[in-house]
C-alpha cells in the first residue's frame, strides 16, 4: 500500500454536469512530414481534461500521444479539430502549458538547479527578482533537492535532473503540466520511486497534468483517467478511470490486464513490451 | 529446462560497516600530481622542443641559417628590455584586437540572421562557401586600393579572416543545439533574441568557443602576413614589420626573436585567456571533458 489514500472521495467529486473542462481536445487530426513522407500521428482524437486530473495517455509506440502532448504544448498545429485551454484556443507555446520532456538535456547545462527553475520563472514573466528565488527555492524543496540546488545539472543522477525538471515545470504553476514519458529514461527503481513522488506532490498541490506513457503499469498507478490510443493512426480506444490500485473488475480483470487486453486484441506480435515498468 | 538448474540456497548478509574496511581513498602520490598538471606537461614538451633546437643548431653552426636557442632567446631579452618589441607587439594586437572585434560582431550579425529567416541562412551558406577559401592576405592589394595605405585596409582583411571561420562554427553550433532545449527555450516565453542569448548562444558555446579559437589563429597569421609584405604605415609598424626589416639587416636572432614572439602571444593567449574561458564556462557547464 501506498503511503497515500488515493481513493475516489465521492461526496467531494463534482457533478460532471457542473464542471468545465479546463483542457478540450476536439477531433484533433495531426499530420506531420518526414523526409518522404507525411504522416498522420493522430485521426480526430478528443477527450476532456478537468481540473487536477492527472490524466495518461497511454498507447504503443505510432499512437501519436507525443505529438498529441506537442500539440498541447503548441508546437504543432492540428490540421483538423481544435485545442483549447480554459476556452482560449491553443496556437503557440506558453509558459501556462509546461512541458517536462523525457530526455535529460531539458535542464540548461548552463544554469545551476536554482537558476534553472528561475530562468524559467524570470524569462517568462511569471516572477522576477527575489520572489522568483524564493518560489523555485520551495519547488527545489519540495522535491528534496535543496542540498543540489547550488550545483550543476552534470553532476547530478537522471532521476535528480528529472525531479529539477518537475520542480520547474511546477514552480510556474502552469494550468496544465505536460510530461512527456518523464521517467521512462529512468532505471526501474528510480522510477518506481519517482511515480510515488509525483503521486505525493499532487496530494499536496492537486496540479493538473497530462501525462504520456507507454507503460501500463504506470499508467494505472499515475492517473485518475487513462486515455487508450490505438497506432497508425493514434485513434481513442478507450477512456478508463484509475484509482491508482489495479483493481479487478466484477468480470474478474485487473484494471491492468483489460488495458492490456484493448491495446493487444487482435493482435498477433506484442510491439515495444508494454508490461514493464 | 528449468530442472537443469543447479539448486543453491539463499542467504541474506549484513552490510559491512565503513569503519570496518581500510582505506577507500588515498591521496595521489606527487609525481602522479605533478603529472596530472597540464602546464607541466606542456612545459615539459616546450623544454624538450628547446633543446631539439640548440642542439640541432649548435651542431649547424650557422647563425644565418638558425640561430641557437640561447642566441635567440638573448637577443629576444635584449629586444624586450630595450621596449622595442613590447612596442611592436603592442601595435600589432591592437589592430588585430581590431579586426577580431569587428569581425566576431558581423559573424554573430550573419548568424543570428541565418537562424532567423531562412534567406539569411542560405546567404551565410552562399557566402562561407565563397569566402572561407579565400586568403585573406589575398584581399590585401584590393583593400590597399579601396582603403589606401593605413590601419583600414589590415584591420579589413582581419575581419574576412575571422568572420568566416567564426561564423561558420557559430552557425553549426546553432544548428546542433538539441530540440528539447529549443522546446524548453520556446515553452517559457522566449523568443528572437532573447531566445538567441539565453539558449542558442550558451548551448552552442563549445562550438562558438572553438570558432573563436581558429579565428584568434587566422587574424594572428594573417596580420603577421600582411604586415611582411605591407611593412608600415604610420610611422610604427607591428611584429611582421619587426620580422621583415630584421631579415633585411641580416639579423637573424631578431627575426627568430620576432617569430618567437608571435609565438608567446598565441601561447599566453590560449592558456590564459581561451583556457580560462573554457573552465569557466563549458567544463564548469560539463559540456566538454578531459
Amino acid at each position: 500500500m501506498p503511503p497515500f489514500d488515493r481513493t475516489l472521495d465521492k461526496g467531494a467529486a463534482m457533478n460532471l454536469s457542473d464542471a468545465q473542462p479546463l483542457l478540450q481536445v476536439r477531433d484533433v487530426t495531426l499530420q506531420y512530414k518526414t523526409r518522404d513522407h507525411l504522416v498522420t500521428a493522430t485521426y480526430r482524437v478528443s477527450f476532456d481534461v478537468y481540473r487536477s486530473d492527472r490524466f495518461v495517455l497511454l498507447g504503443p509506440s505510432g499512437c501519436g500521444k507525443s505529438t498529441l502532448l506537442k500539440a498541447v504544448g503548441g508546437y504543432l498545429p492540428p490540421v483538423e479539430g481544435d485545442i483549447t485551454l480554459k476556452g482560449q484556443a491553443v496556437t503557440r507555446p506558453g509558459p501556462d502549458r509546461v512541458m517536462v520532456f523525457q530526455e535529460f538535456d531539458q535542464l540548461l547545462p548552463w544554469k545551476t538547479v536554482r537558476q534553472n527553475v528561475v530562468f524559467a520563472l524570470e524569462s517568462s514573466g511569471r516572477l522576477k527578482g527575489k520572489a522568483a528565488d524564493e518560489r523555485a527555492m520551495a519547488y527545489i524543496e519540495k522535491v528534496n533537492l535543496a542540498r543540489f540546488a547550488d550545483s550543476f545539472p552534470h553532476t547530478l543522477s537522471g532521476g535528480m535532473k528529472q525531479r529539477v525538471a518537475i520542480a520547474r515545470g511546477m514552480a510556474m504553476e502552469p494550468d496544465v503540466l505536460l510530461m512527456d514519458e518523464p521517467f521512462a529514461a529512468l532505471d526501474a527503481l528510480t522510477r518506481r520511486k519517482m511515480q510515488d513522488e509525483l503521486m505525493q506532490l499532487w496530494e499536496d498541490t492537486r496540479f493538473t497534468v497530462l501525462f504520456v506513457t507507454h507503460s501500463i503499469p504506470e499508467a494505472v498507478r499515475i492517473g485518475n483517467r487513462i486515455l487508450l490510443l490505438s497506432p497508425h493512426p493514434g485513434q481513442v480506444k478507450a477512456e478508463l478511470n484509475s484509482d491508482g490500485q489495479d483493481r479487478t473488475d466484477e468480470r474478474g480483470l485487473r484494471l491492468s490486464d483489460r488495458i492490456h487486453h484493448m491495446l493487444f486484441s487482435g493482435q498477433g506480435v506484442e510491439e515495444e513490451a508494454v508490461v514493464h515498468g | 529446462m528449468a530442472n537443469d538448474t543447479v539448486l543453491r540456497p539463499e542467504y541474506v548478509r549484513d552490510q559491512v560497516q565503513e569503519h570496518d574496511f581500510g582505506v577507500v581513498q588515498k591521496p595521489l602520490t606527487p609525481w602522479d600530481r605533478l603529472y596530472g598538471n597540464g602546464y607541466f606537461r606542456k612545459g615539459v614538451i616546450l623544454l624538450v622542443l628547446a633543446a631539439i633546437w640548440q642542439a640541432y643548431a649548435s651542431y649547424l653552426n650557422n647563425p644565418l641559417v638558425l640561430p641557437t636557442f640561447l642566441a635567440t632567446l638573448q637577443s629576444f631579452i635584449e629586444r624586450v628590455a630595450s621596449g622595442e618589441l613590447v612596442g611592436k607587439a603592442w601595435v600589432s594586437i591592437k589592430v588585430l584586437l581590431q579586426g577580431y572585434v569587428i569581425g566576431m560582431a558581423l559573424a554573430l550579425l550573419l548568424t543570428v540572421l541565418a537562424v532567423a529567416t531562412r534567406i539569411g541562412n542560405d546567404l551565410l551558406e552562399t557566402l562561407t562557401a565563397m569566402l572561407n577559401p579565400l586568403p585573406a592576405i589575398a584581399l590585401l592589394p584590393l583593400a590597399l586600393i579601396w582603403l589606401g595605405l593605413g590601419n583600414p585596409s589590415i584591420v579589413f582583411v582581419l575581419i574576412h579572416a575571422v568572420m568566416w571561420p567564426v561564423a561558420l562554427n557559430t552557425h553549426s553550433g546553432f544548428l546542433g543545439v538539441s530540440n528539447t532545449l529549443r522546446m524548453v527555450g520556446r515553452n517559457y516565453g522566449l523568443s528572437g533574441l532573447g531566445y538567441v542569448r539565453q539558449i542558442l548562444i550558451p548551448a552552442a558555446f563549445p562550438s562558438i568557443l572553438a570558432g573563436l579559437k581558429i579565428g584568434w589563429a587566422f587574424a594572428w597569421r594573417t596580420l603577421i602576413a600582411a604586415e611582411l609584405v605591407f611593412g608600415t604605415s604610420s610611422g610604427s609598424g607591428g611584429l611582421g614589420w619587426f620580422i621583415y626589416e630584421n631579415k633585411n639587416t641580416l639579423d637573424i636572432p631578431a627575426v627568430f626573436a620576432g617569430l618567437f614572439t608571435v609565438i608567446l602571444i598565441g601561447l599566453l593567449v590560449e592558456s590564459l585567456i581561451f583556457r580560462t574561458l573554457e573552465q569557466r564556462t563549458i567544463r564548469k557547464w560539463g559540456m566538454q571533458h578531459g
